[in-house]
């Protein structure tokens, strides 16, 4: 509305300011733009340019000083093994997590579609997202606890033996994946249905005319219709889930073990970095990590955009 | 309605415009006002440096909440004879301590004087954010040799440098549930008697057979015993083991003659490729599997101390500085203590760890909070350290009151001090490096306690890893 009202403003503004090199446009988007700007460029910008100088440096944490290095950092990060698995750990929560968190979010999405419209199911369902990650990791960490949890308690009135969820090196990394689901999934639903608004009532009641099973109408009409949105979904969550920290920081601590564990069985890539900058002082080659963390995640959000086709929409 | 709005954003940027004239005239303020302030300043700073001489403020960071009431009762006195100086004590749990610690160095910032551990000061040597005590200590005067033996030294770098006054001691004991105890026959004279070896456990490994007690009712002793599904355990596990097992494996260890580092503080070669350790590893291991000793899974989450609490392991290791956790209200059974079991070298082996208080580079009064440093070191407030009966003072005579102090609220503590009698104390290893060793060898441990590794291939393998990191 702004932007087909404005070449009627121009003159206007030119009196204000005398020349009118730039497009009006442009000029009153730039102070809007301004505030956002300023945070972008202080917060975010300043910081990840002076991290990739410090990614160079043999900078320690605690001094707040270091000297250039130059590609050492570099050398080291090829051969470091403990990069390469926490990567494939990360990798491996990240699956799990997505996995489950998506179908279910789907899942909730379309039933509250086609069931219920009610405001407060809908609250309910966000109502883990709201509760801060911390919060989350030590309420399972109790529930789950392999001698005293509830969790336990439950399973063994069916004769099972206790599972050690946060302690068993195989367990870990699925129990982890399953407690961020558990959080996550409610508000990825409300993305979801939120693009369910956007498919036409219109062809679930001619395909209804036609006929057509629910089972086929999900298939048919829902998911193709809704992969922008799914395509947009995917990439946020991805992204969270690759850059996952405080819930494995805080259920593998616990209080009595050690970060990323057991056995660095949750060794995932942020809390390598982490560690590497808080625990071993050692901020330099803390950054070089996260620039590589930057690079896998600028590579697979431009993937998977690409392969979603997420600009583009079935429905034209 | 356009015309409206765009009425609404021209008053909006007219408004934008004046507030950034506004801005910039504060600038050229601002610009100009050296002078202006410098004038004013001058009065204000005869002021502020009279209000300085009333008031400099000293913050002060420790851990422990327990000894805060007694550090206060310090910093009371300490104001009442030093007028002009003002004490703030601030009080982190362990984690965020350290975190906020460092970021208090990161950004010039952080208190002036600080609770300093062993395992993290090195660190601070090596970047440079500590004051060094030594024209301090020899203009004052100051007796370091009236601390525990070792203490002081602990605190001195392989320069000469002293980057803290000691201030408590700390020694490992064993704490027992009495009740489970008494349930299977067992004193705690029988376990001062006893003695412990890797092979086969020698009668310290017989007394935590017996205290394992299955959901059957049998004990360990009995050929009977399920390991999969026992009740009580004959011996808990404080936490973690990690690389330096202060409160797990350590005065195993260290009762075989095994020694952590070629030489402490400040070795550049750890031994974690020695037999004994390794011998002493896979006895821990050995015990898990048949059900004797907590499986260190258990422990992970919610920490040693709430499995032993829950009543779920007889015998436990700890440190002295959780005597009042384990007499007090959070423990709803009684305890008593034991002194650590006597090893194949023919004593026994507590691991020895003193904390001091540092002074930060970035502190801005360093006499001020020099002075304070010397008050927390003197008798004067060790005296009240030691009547709060939380930890053991370093200096003696203030040991001698806290412990006079446990024994008035019915608690002998002689299990833990025996060890300083008697010289069977070893010192906490010093490094440089303490937190990646930590990172490199606390995963080994937990496979081998799990019995995904074996203790002997995977120590040898830690061992190179460490010394590299040690070494460099």
């Amino acid at each position: 509305m702004t932007s087909t009202a404005a070449p009627a403003q121009v003159p206007r503004r030119r009196s204000l300011f005398g020349s009118a090199s730039l497009h009006g446009g442009w000029r009153s988007a730039f102070w809007f733009l301004l505030p956002a700007l300023v945070g972008f460029v202080a917060f975010y910008l300043y910081p990840a340019l002076r991290g990739l100088y410090i990614s160079f440096t043999d900078w320690n944490l605690i001094a707040n000083r270091g000297s250039w290095v130059g590609t050492d950092n570099y050398d080291r990060l090829f051969n470091d093994r403990q990069v390469w698995e926490s990567l494939k750990i990360t990798f491996k929560y990240t699956v799990i997590n997505i996995a489950s968190q998506t179908v279910l979010a789907i899942a909730i999405a379309v039933l509250m579609d086609r069931l219920t419209k009610s405001v407060t199911i809908r609250g309910i369902l966000l109502l883990p997202w709201l509760i801060p990650n911390v919060i989350v990791a030590l309420l399972w960490v109790w529930m789950l606890d392999g001698n005293l949890g509830i969790v336990n308690d439950f399973l063994g009135l069916f004769g099972m033996d206790p599972v050690r969820f946060f302690t068993d090196t195989g367990k870990v990394i699925p129990s982890l994946a399953g407690i961020n689901t558990w959080r996550h999934m409610g508000y990825t639903a409300l993305l979801i249905f939120a693009g369910l608004q956007t498919i036409p009532r219109s062809l679930y009641e001619a395909a209804a005319v036609d006929g057509a099973t629910e089972r086929q109408m999900f298939r048919d009409i829902t998911i193709p219709l809704l992969r922008p949105i799914l395509a947009l979904v995917l990439v946020i969550t991805i992204v969270g889930s690759l850059q996952v920290f405080d819930t494995v920081f805080v259920a593998t601590g616990g209080f009595g073990g050690q970060p990323g564990g057991p056995a660095n069985a949750s060794r995932v890539i942020y809390l390598y970095i982490y560690q590497n900058a808080f625990d071993f002082n050692q901020l330099g080659y803390a950054a070089t990590i996260s620039v590589l963390l930057v690079a896998i995640l600028l590579t697979v959000t431009f993937l998977q955009l690409k392969l979603l086709r997420a600009g583009e929409s079935d429905l034209a | 309605m356009n015309k409206a709005l765009w009425r609404l954003l021209a008053v909006l940027f007219a408004f934008s415009i004046v507030a950034a004239a506004c801005g910039s005239d504060d600038g050229d303020d601002a610009d100009d006002a050296p002078a202006a302030t410098q004038a004013s300043s001058s009065d204000d700073g005869d002021d502020m440096s009279d209000d300085m001489a009333e008031a400099v403020s000293i913050e002060y960071w420790l851990w422990d909440g327990n000894q805060q009431p007694y550090y206060e009762q310090c910093a009371a006195d300490f104001e009442a004879a030093n007028s002009g100086i003002d004490i703030e004590i601030t009080q982190f749990g362990w984690g965020d301590y350290w975190t906020n610690v460092t970021a208090g160095f990161a950004s010039g910032s952080g208190p002036d004087v600080f609770t300093d551990h062993l395992a993290r000061y090195p660190e601070f040597v090596a970047s440079d954010v500590l004051v060094p005590l030594n024209d301090f200590v020899e203009r004052d005067n100051v007796d370091t040799s009236i601390y525990f033996p070792g203490l002081a030294e602990l605190w001195v770098d392989n320069h000469g440098n002293r980057y803290g006054l000691p201030k408590d001691f700390d020694t490992i004991a064993l704490v027992m549930n009495s009740a489970h105890i008494a349930d299977a026959g067992v004193t705690a004279d029988d376990f001062a008697a006893a003695e412990w070896n890797p092979d086969d456990g020698g009668s310290f490994g017989e007394l935590i057979r017996k205290l394992s007690v299955d959901a059957n009712g049998n004990s360990g002793d009995s050929p009977d015993f399920d390991p999969s599904n026992v009740e009580v355990y004959g011996l808990g596990l404080e936490g973690n083991f990690g690389a330096f097992g202060q409160t797990t494996f350590s005065a195993f260890a260290g009762s075989t003659g095994f020694e952590f580092l070629d030489v402490n503080p400040f070795g550049d070669s750890a031994n974690y490729d020695d037999p004994r350790l390794a011998a002493t590893i896979d006895w821990f291991a050995r015990m898990i599997e048949a059900g004797y000793v907590v499986p260190i899974e258990d422990v992970e989450s919610l920490g040693g101390t709430t499995v032993f609490q829950n009543g779920s392991a007889a015998v436990m290791a700890d440190g002295s500085w959780k005597i009042g956790t384990y007499t007090g209200a959070d423990t709803p059974f009684d305890v008593e203590f034991a002194p650590l079991p006597a090893g194949p070298s023919g004593s026994r082996a507590s691991m020895f760890n003193g904390l001091a208080d540092s002074i930060n580079k970035n502190s801005e009064h360093p006499e001020e909070a020099w002075l304070w440093v010397k008050h927390l070191a003197s008798p004067a407030c060790q005296n009240i350290i030691g009547e709060g009966a939380v930890v053991f003072p370093a200096i003696p005579s203030a040991a001698e009151i806290a412990i006079a102090a446990h024994e008035g609220n019915g608690v002998d503590v002689t299990a833990f001090t025996v060890h300083v009698d008697d010289g069977t104390t070893f010192l906490f290893p010093i490094t440089d490096s303490a937190s990646q060793v930590e990172a490199i060898v606390g995963p080994a441990m937990q496979e081998i306690l799990r019995g995904q590794a074996d203790a002997a291939e995977r120590l040898a393998q830690v061992a190179g890893e460490v010394n590299a990191v040690l070494g460099s």
